[in-house]
């Protein structure tokens, strides 16, 4: 009968219940995080060794082509500027993902919001009277990206919550027909002769990084990056913080549970996708209001696709996914770079394995945590 | 814990566990547990839900090996063997959920895995012999051809106990046979296995219904937090003195607590919730609910009385409007809700207790707190659409002392709970806002016996206050314990409706099978 007087003593002791309780808690948030950050690195460690073998397998070596990837992207005002600029798509379109993945969905139509994003803004800056200021011009841009690729973004959400079509194959076909429908305006309509581009823009837009600082000169990066960055900044808090977000996340992790709860999961699911395409349609403006200044076909082609990896690696978390998009960023600008010593084909079979790295990590490293902790 | 094995027979044990221990993560499943069971008897393995009964067992049938400690079958020492080596050595397990393909017929199911064959092919014709032999053999009334799917689930459960008998077991492990019987099936399974261990054969019974225990084992050993607390002989033991060693300290038993007070009504208030001629459909086409009319006053429980699967779920679902309704009405305080959405009901003061809490009634990856306000998130919001993020705190603290859960952190995912501590937050949850009617489905379902406790005084708290509450339950003694009326439901339709007063298990159970009344 130890045992029952064991059991008595605990209870009759408050206090050391409630420092277990602590104890318990900072372990939990320290599993967490280590849960959180650890699959991303197993899965860089597993690409580099898959990139070694890669590297040699051609005839180079891996030391001087890593070099010259770093050099080409971090080790050069030039090649951080080009990093930078394609973090930018990156972030919108793994940001669109990551609301979607949140809300239980899988939005693969990034590819295609993000496109309709880049016409609506170029649309709105040939519409405004030349010379309008960019105090004017660039908000009504960025609410012309957010409607077309929102827009973009609805039709499955619609189509999921009212006749149960599932969103990876409205998602899919629906890229075909909107860059197909925007192919059609370009060359019917606005081309520029000879060319696949609009006209450019004669309103006010985005000012190149190389205003900011004479050492990006020449590369795409453009204020847009500020305008992304916030947009990571607000979902954040859209997400965690508000009743949207917890109604959205509450409709992902266990949908029969919010719909008990009161929740509309249907209005849930079209809110998410229309949020998911309008993010990924803000991509738009970066080249269009940043670089360019007009909408040319195929300005930002795999950007939507690689944002399912971005937020794959980004773990949904906004943070993780600048993070992620800079990541994916560096290995696109890095695979220009080797050109010279290895094909550009590479850093494409790279991008590969960090995803499949990735999506195996997860599950594995959650079960030899779980292993560990049980033997300590 | 030495007295503790008094109660062994003289004869050398069949299955002797020594010191077992298992870990999953940070959770000890089992501690300590060391069991002797003998041949040739029933012998009752009792505890709590979570106490580890079914993993000790799951490493005695060889799903998973211990950590520590040795495991002995017939003297020898078999200390993590597989299940393959478990079967060939005549031990087998019959699972709580069952294992079976629902296209097959009997036959197949049995000799799934172990198909006698001539040449290429299956030889059908010898499977259907040896298994109709087999199950005349074991007393088994049935016909091999038919599918599995066209049975009932007292049916499914002996296709499950053939297939075990015919893989040779001679130690059969059974995990909470009876939760989804009805009483006569119940009393269909003891009459198999009184006549398995007459043979001598061994049965080693996992449950948390004392009745049972005292009904049908030889031998009881108590399971508390992973350990073998106490084992007694079931003649001379009662079963106060088993919940005693279940628990740890004394318990109120649901079958002798305070008789439902009010029998018949004092007044007649209007109904709160009326129900008009309900039909839903199920998931063929069917009607699960067919032609339902009943009404439930302010502070009565309606208590719904049937086999699972009779429409009961269909029924809470459309009340609660997660189901669209074939035709008829549902009236809340004399209000049309029939197509309300969930939230208008919910503003009208209708709760809901769903029967599975990990599907329906919690967000297992959200926080206590979160948990605790989902529903209500509104109410929490602040300009902008925040959520106000210091007062679900303090609300939350506030409701988990109300109602004992069970680690006390609001910020503890929903997910490390215990069931009855889960439960806790959903009962909770479902009582924060004035309740008018409230739909309590299975409420003690895998929930400990001192959950079980709380959780009545809950609802007849809930009762007292004003709701009207209606009550489904599997368990009749706890339709019986709590409810003001009676309803039996069976096939889609409710069959009977009596007062508190007229209602007994004799009664109440060839109604729940489908005799007339």
């Amino acid at each position: 009968m130890s045992d029952l007087d064991a059991t008595a003593m605990r209870e009759e002791n408050p206090s050391t219940v409630s420092e277990t309780m602590v104890i318990v808690r900072s372990r939990d948030v320290r599993n967490r995080v280590i849960e959180a950050v650890l699959p991303p690195l197993v899965a860089l460690l597993v690409s580099i060794v898959v990139g070694d073998l890669l590297i040699l397998a051609v005839g180079q070596s891996p030391g001087a082509v890593y070099r010259l990837m770093l050099e080409g992207t971090w080790g050069n005002a030039y090649g951080f500027g080009q990093v930078l600029y394609k973090t930018t798509t990156l972030i919108c379109t793994g940001l669109a993902v990551s609301v979607g993945l949140r809300a239980g969905l899988f939005n693969i139509g990034a590819e295609g919001q993000l496109a309709a994003g880049g016409m609506a803004a170029a649309l709105v800056g040939l519409a405004l009277p030349v010379g309008t200021t960019a105090v004017i011009a660039v908000p009504l841009g960025v609410l012309g990206a957010l409607a077309a690729g929102g827009a973009v973004g609805f039709v499955p959400g619609a189509l999921r919550a009212n006749w149960g079509a599932h969103e990876v194959i409205t998602t899919i076909m629906l890229n075909f027909i909107v860059l197909a429908f925007l192919s059609w305006l370009v060359s019917a309509h606005l081309r520029v002769p000879e060319t696949l581009h609009t006209p450019p823009i004669h309103a006010g837009a985005l000012p190149r990084l190389s205003v900011l600082w004479n050492g990006f000169h020449g590369s795409a990066a453009n204020g847009s990056i500020l305008i992304e960055l916030c947009a990571a900044l607000i979902l954040g808090w859209y997400l965690f913080r508000t009743r949207g977000g917890f109604e959205l996340r509450a409709v992902g992790l266990q949908p029969d549970a919010a719909e008990n709860a009161g929740i509309n999961v249907g209005r849930t699911w079209i809110r998410a996708l229309t949020l998911s395409g309008a993010l990924a349609g803000l991509g738009g403006i970066n080249f269009v209001l940043g670089y360019e200044r007009y909408y040319e076909e195929g300005f930002a082609t795999g950007a939507g696709f690689l944002g399912i990896a971005v937020a794959l690696v980004g773990r949904s978390n906004p943070l993780g996914v600048v993070l992620a998009a800079l990541f994916f960023a560096t290995l696109s600008q890095g695979g220009l770079a080797i050109n010279a010593l290895v094909p550009k084909q590479m850093v494409d079979a790279l991008q590969g394995v960090v995803i499949l790295a990735m999506a195996a990590s997860v599950p594995e490293v959650r079960r030899l945590l779980a292993q560990a902790r049980g033997k300590r | 814990m030495s007295g503790m094995m008094s109660g062994a027979r003289s004869t050398a044990p069949i299955v002797r566990l020594t010191g077992i221990a298992k870990r999953f993560g940070d959770c000890h499943a089992v501690r300590d547990a060391s069991l002797e069971v003998a041949a040739g008897e029933i012998h009752a393995l009792v505890g709590e839900n979570g106490a580890g009964k079914s993993t000790l067992m799951r490493i005695l049938a060889g799903i998973s090996p211990p950590d520590a400690g040795t495991i002995e079958v017939g003297g020898r020492d078999v200390t993590g063997w597989t299940t393959a080596q478990a079967i060939d050595a005549s031990v087998g397990m019959v699972h709580q959920h069952f294992m079976l393909v629902p296209t097959l017929t009997i036959a197949e199911n049995v000799i799934l895995g172990r198909e006698p064959m001539r040449g290429l092919a299956i030889d059908f014709a010898r499977a259907e012999r040896e298994v109709t032999a087999a199950a005349e053999k074991s007393g088994f009334r049935m016909n091999v051809r038919q599918l599995v799917r066209e049975l009932s689930v007292g049916e499914q459960q002996r296709v499950e106990i053939l297939k075990t008998l015919v893989r040779g077991a001679r130690i059969l492990i059974l995990d909470e046979p009876t939760a989804v019987l009805s009483p006569p099936e119940v009393e269909e399974l003891w009459r198999v296995l009184r006549a398995l261990r007459d043979e001598g054969g061994t049965i080693i019974l996992i449950t948390h219904k004392l009745d049972e225990v005292a009904e049908i084992s030889d031998t009881i050993t108590v399971v508390r937090e992973g350990r073998t607390v106490a084992r007694f002989p079931t003649a001379g033991t009662s079963p106060a003195s088993i919940a005693r060693a279940m628990v740890g300290r004394d318990v109120v038993l649901a079958g002798d607590a305070t008789i439902a007070r009010r029998d018949e009504r004092v007044v007649a208030l209007a109904p709160a919730l009326d129900v008009r001629h309900l039909v839903v459909s199920g998931e063929q086409r069917q009607r699960a609910v067919n032609d339902v009319s009943f009404t439930i006053q302010p502070r009565e429980i309606l208590g719904i009385a049937g086999v699972e699967g009779n429409g009961q779920s269909a029924l809470i679902e459309a009340i609660a409007g997660l189901r669209s309704v074939e035709s008829g009405e549902i009236f809340l305080d004399a209000a049309d809700v029939t197509s309300m959405p969930v939230s208008d009901r919910e503003e009208r003061g209708l709760a809901h207790i769903p029967e599975d809490r990990h599907r329906r009634g919690l967000v297992l990856d959200y926080s206590i707190a979160d948990n605790l306000i989902l529903g209500r998130q509104r109410s929490y919001q602040r300009r902008g659409g925040m959520l106000d993020r210091t007062r679900i705190l303090a609300d939350a603290r506030a409701a988990i002392a109300v109602a004992d859960i069970r680690p006390s952190d609001p910020m503890m995912p929903a997910r490390a709970l215990s069931g009855g501590n889960q439960q806790k937050v959903v009962i909770a949850r479902a009582l924060a806002r004035e309740t008018r009617v409230l739909l309590a489905a299975q409420p003690t379902r895998g929930v400990d016996v001192g959950a079980i406790e709380l959780i009545h005084a809950r609802l007849r708290a809930a009762r007292d206050s004003g709701a009207a509450i209606l009550l489904v339950s599997a368990e009749l003694s706890e339709i019986l314990a709590l409810s003001d009326r009676v309803a039996v439901m069976y096939g889609g339709r409710i069959v009977a409706i009596v007062p508190r007063s007229v209602a007994s298990e004799e009664m109440l159970g060839p109604l729940m099978t489908g005799a007339s009344a």
